[in-house]
């Protein structure tokens, strides 16, 4: 038998790679949408990336994009104004008031209230809901739980004491907008208690059902969720107050950020969620499409681990502040997406600094490293999630530090594998980022409050991930939260942050600025401060 | 069954585990009936399955559980309070030892319970019954093109060996190996989609339909047809055709390559002289003499280019935002989602097995020498 070669020799004289780069980019640079395919007029599409989301239970859900279909589906007592967030309104209820011992709250629901599902809704679904969320006992439950409500004790606690009066015992006499602010969280949403109790099996107060589906009053009601696939929520006709202006809102699970932008340009969806500041900047010269942007409740950071002994110098610390490019970072790796903030408490919280003492200077990091004995720099690791904007962030650190003698040695991960390391406190630094779990100060009190800086705690907040002990901080953030002065309340979180600022092991970078693109016949988008106050019911195109 | 007396163990030690398999088929003493045979070569077929498939999971099962991600982190979140996250980690049972882990997982699959994935919270079969016809839909019709073409123009090259088609067929290969798919999906995207209007953009079907057409099978092509609906069926048509066509030239750039070698291969055979001698006529030998021997290997090429397609292209799917298994079972790997991740396993797996049968099934409809003994 003749035998002939299988692969006959492939020519390798040039590669086509580079004649098809060139190409590609000739064609994008003369890109423009040649006709629009517009999305139906009573329909808002929104491309988005959101695989985050495993449940639609509001006792459940704490993931962001969970907390956008939340804030619209379902109601709670109290908002807070978009606009100005230190401002609360009602949403369910029509009036509130704490007793004079500060343990006691009251709450009047509006009358003749209704659920999507047509049930009438009284302050009896109210309790339900908070003694559900906390029975159930998920991830977001603590917002409930800090208040002193047990599983054993939720039902003398929270309980109606009319058919539109419910009262809320509370154990010490917190900061009252402490309280309220709290209650305005996705856990606090109001469930319908007769349909989710029609649906409860062995005793599971409806849990497994609810995570699919939908039992609420909001102005918009879940439809279907497919996870990884589509989110599509319709007008509530049962809606206590001004009725959504759309018919349908439908979020799209689109990952890629240059398919988002080509669906956008083309008219195909309204709202691009996730674009790269790239395409941001690409979209600006495009009449037909607009941005918007407000600053999240999100604060990114590096943490320095207190165990390793260099880190644990205060003048490290200091030298390692004075080794980032703030201005650099801000004007290019986060421009759009991020506004340098320097400080844990991010702006729109009450008593946020906004002072920003730090710049990139090598010479004053270099002698405060040679007042710390390290005169010639170390050696650093630095765990790192790979996604941008923090992988540009954390490279264009490590040739920062270099310049002062720091050599750092990046090490990259998958999100969920470098916050292993993190919690067990194995890493040298790690960046990652920090979210308001609901519209308080007390939420980011985990960067300064470690009571227990021990390897068994049971908390781990940040300030112990870091290993830092700080038992004077801690006091006072403790103390914070029960200061019912809100200007005293004020005070405290300023003095916090000053310390905060200069001793810390964190070096904080920037705060999150989430934009977003859409038609230009899209109006009244506003995106809110936490996840939960992104509301679609306003929107009108 | 008795021990077989002939088995040289000494040389099968010293050829390794690989040739146990194929000892007792060579030795068969020549006495069994037919019947016999069959059963022995279906049980150990059968055996074989079960070991395969067994090794599979076993496999995925301690990768997945040695991955520096703890799975409780990805379902409760970061902030969830200490006793949160060590009721979760009891409740999946991860505080037991793992061979104690795999034992409780393996008893459940036997009874056909793949558990339930923590990212969709819905049972691990449900979401591939809705993931996987997303993908069969893209890979099939994308193994049709790529077959479908890719075959003939292999065909071509080898005939006009050094001819315009066979320059073409080689620059169609080195792009279709060399450049990614990634970029190459987002550029097509550019210019179909956005530039010149031809084709749907991504997604599986327009947000016009997303709420008129019913998923029936999944298969939404089949869905639309059945419910009579053909200016969906068009539309699910114009979404598929640009991810399918890009799945397709892949395949082709491949299968096109096999071809034209086989074909060589064979063109050169003594055959081809002897019917060129009796005066056949070119296409005849080519297509009808040539082409059948070399269908043979070329039925595994397709079937196992099918069968990778199959398995979800996970960057295609991430471009078009197609919610294919690809995506479902990287995206539940990233959260140590591992009930997902072992279900998916198991379907890949199976698809693997199934078309390597099917390939072998069709050796000896193709080749009758395979058929008698």
């Amino acid at each position: 038998m003749k035998t002939s070669p299988r692969f006959p020799a492939l020519p390798r004289s040039f590669t086509r790679r580079t004649l098809c780069a060139g190409a590609a980019a000739a064609m994008l640079a003369s890109f423009s949408p040649a006709s629009l395919a517009a999305t139906p007029k009573d329909t808002l599409v929104i491309a988005w990336a959101m695989d985050d989301i495993i449940t639609m239970d509001p006792g459940e859900a704490f993931e962001i994009s969970a907390g956008e279909v939340m804030g619209n589906s379902y109601d709670r007592l109290l908002r807070y104004e978009v606009a100005d967030p230190s401002k609360l309104v009602s949403d369910l209820a029509s009036s509130w008031a704490v007793s004079s011992d500060g343990k006691t709250y009251t709450f009047e629901l509006k009358p003749n209230l209704k659920f999507a599902s047509g049930n009438p809704m009284t302050a009896e679904d109210v309790a339900f809901s908070f003694a559900r969320a906390v029975q159930i006992d998920k991830s977001p439950a603590f917002i409930l739980t800090q208040f002193g409500l047990t599983k054993a004790n939720v039902a003398e606690k929270v309980k109606a004491t009319g058919p539109l009066t419910l009262t809320f015992e509370t154990d010490k006499s917190y900061a009252p907008t402490f309280v309220y602010n709290c209650l305005t969280a996705n856990v606090a949403s109001v469930v319908d208690k007769k349909l989710v109790m029609s649906k409860e099996v062995n005793g599971d107060l409806g849990y497994a059902w609810l995570k699919t589906n939908y039992a609420g009053s909001g102005p918009l009601k879940l439809r279907e969720w497919r996870a990884n696939e589509v989110v599509a929520l319709e007008r509530n006709d049962n809606y206590w107050g001004e009725k959504s202006k759309m018919t349908r809102v439908l979020y799209r699970h689109v990952k890629e950020a240059s398919s988002q932008r080509l669906q956008l340009e083309k008219g195909d969806i309204d709202i691009a969620r996730n674009l790269s500041p790239e395409d941001l900047a690409a979209l600006a010269s495009n009449k037909s499409i607009k941005t918007t942007s407000t600053p999240k409740g999100t604060v990114y950071y590096i943490g320095m681990n207190q165990k390793n002994p260099n880190l644990a110098k205060p003048e490290v610390r200091e030298a390692l502040k004075w080794l980032v490019d703030y201005g650099a970072i801000g004007d290019t790796l986060i421009k759009n997406i991020g506004m340098v903030h320097q400080n844990f408490m991010p702006v729109g919280l009450l008593g946020a600094s906004k002072e920003q003492p730090y710049k990139l200077d090598v010479d004053k990091a270099k002698a405060l490293l040679a007042k710390a004995g390290l005169p010639n720099g170390f050696k650093l690791t630095i765990d790192m999630r790979t996604t941008q904007p923090v992988q540009g962030i954390t490279e264009a650190f490590q040739q920062t530090a270099k310049r002062a003698g720091v050599e750092i040695e990046i090490l990259p991960g998958d999100g969920k594998q470098t916050l292993t390391k993190y919690r067990a406190r194995t890493h040298d630094m790690y960046i990652g980022q920090w979210g308001a779990d609901y519209w308080d100060p007390h939420t980011n009190a985990t960067f300064v409050q470690n009571p227990d800086n021990s390897d068994e705690a049971k908390a781990k907040p940040l300030a112990w991930r870091n290993a830092w002990a700080t038992p004077e901080l801690t006091k006072k953030a403790d103390a914070a939260v029960l200061e019912r002065d809100a200007g005293k309340r004020k005070l405290m979180y300023e003095e916090m942050q000053a310390d905060f600022l200069k001793n810390s092991p964190f070096i904080m970078l920037y705060q999150q600025l989430e934009t977003s693109a859409l038609r230009s016949d899209v109006n009244n988008f506003k995106i809110g401060p936490t996840s939960d106050s992104t509301y679609m019911f306003k929107v009108t195109k | 069954m008795q021990p077989d007396p002939a088995r040289p163990t000494a040389n099968a030690t010293a050829t390794g585990g690989a040739a146990l398999g194929a000892v007792p088929e060579a030795v068969k003493p020549a006495s069994r009936n037919r019947h016999g045979r069959f059963l022995r070569s279906f049980g150990s077929f059968l055996a074989v399955l079960f070991l395969t498939y067994l090794g599979l999971l076993a496999v995925t099962f301690f990768i997945g559980r040695v991955m520096p991600i703890d799975p409780v982190l990805a379902i409760v979140g970061d902030r969830a309070p200490e006793h949160v996250i060590a009721r979760v980690r009891e409740e999946l049972g991860l505080n037991k030892p793992l061979w104690q882990q795999f034992y409780i997982y393996l008893s459940k699959v036997a009874q056909g319970d793949f558990g339930t994935s923590v990212l969709t919270s819905n049972p691990v079969m449900q979401d591939i019954r809705r993931t996987f016809p997303a993908t069969i839909e893209l890979a099939t019709l994308g193994i049709v093109i790529g077959a479908g073409l890719g075959v003939p123009l292999g065909v071509w090259a080898a005939v006009r060996r050094g001819g315009v088609v066979d320059q073409i067929v080689r620059v169609l290969g080195l792009i279709g190996y060399s450049v990614p798919i990634f970029w190459l999906g987002l550029m097509g995207l550019v210019l179909f989609y956005a530039k010149l209007g031809w084709v749907g953009g991504p997604g599986r079907v327009d947000v016009t339909y997303e709420y008129t057409l019913t998923p029936v099978t999944g298969f939404l092509l089949i869905d639309a047809a059945r419910a009579g609906q053909w200016d969906a069926f068009g539309n699910v048509l114009s979404h598929l055709i640009l991810p399918a066509s890009l799945l397709g030239y892949f395949s082709l750039a491949y299968i096109s390559r096999m071809t034209r070698s086989f074909m060589l291969n064979e063109l050169a055979q003594e055959y081809v002289v002897a019917a060129r001698a009796k005066g056949l006529s070119e296409t005849r030998i080519i297509w009808a003499h040539a082409l059948r021997n070399a269908m043979v290997p070329l039925v595994t090429v397709i079937a196992l280019s099918y069968a990778g397609l199959l398995e979800g292209s996970v960057l295609t799917e991430t471009v078009f935002a197609w919610p294919g298994l690809g995506l479902y079972i990287t995206n539940s790997l990233q959260n140590a989602d591992m009930n997902a991740v072992l279900g998916g396993t198991l379907v890949v797996g199976s698809v693997f097995i199934g078309l390597n049968l099917l390939s072998d099934l069709l050796y000896k409809l193709l080749d009758p020498r395979t058929r008698v003994r």
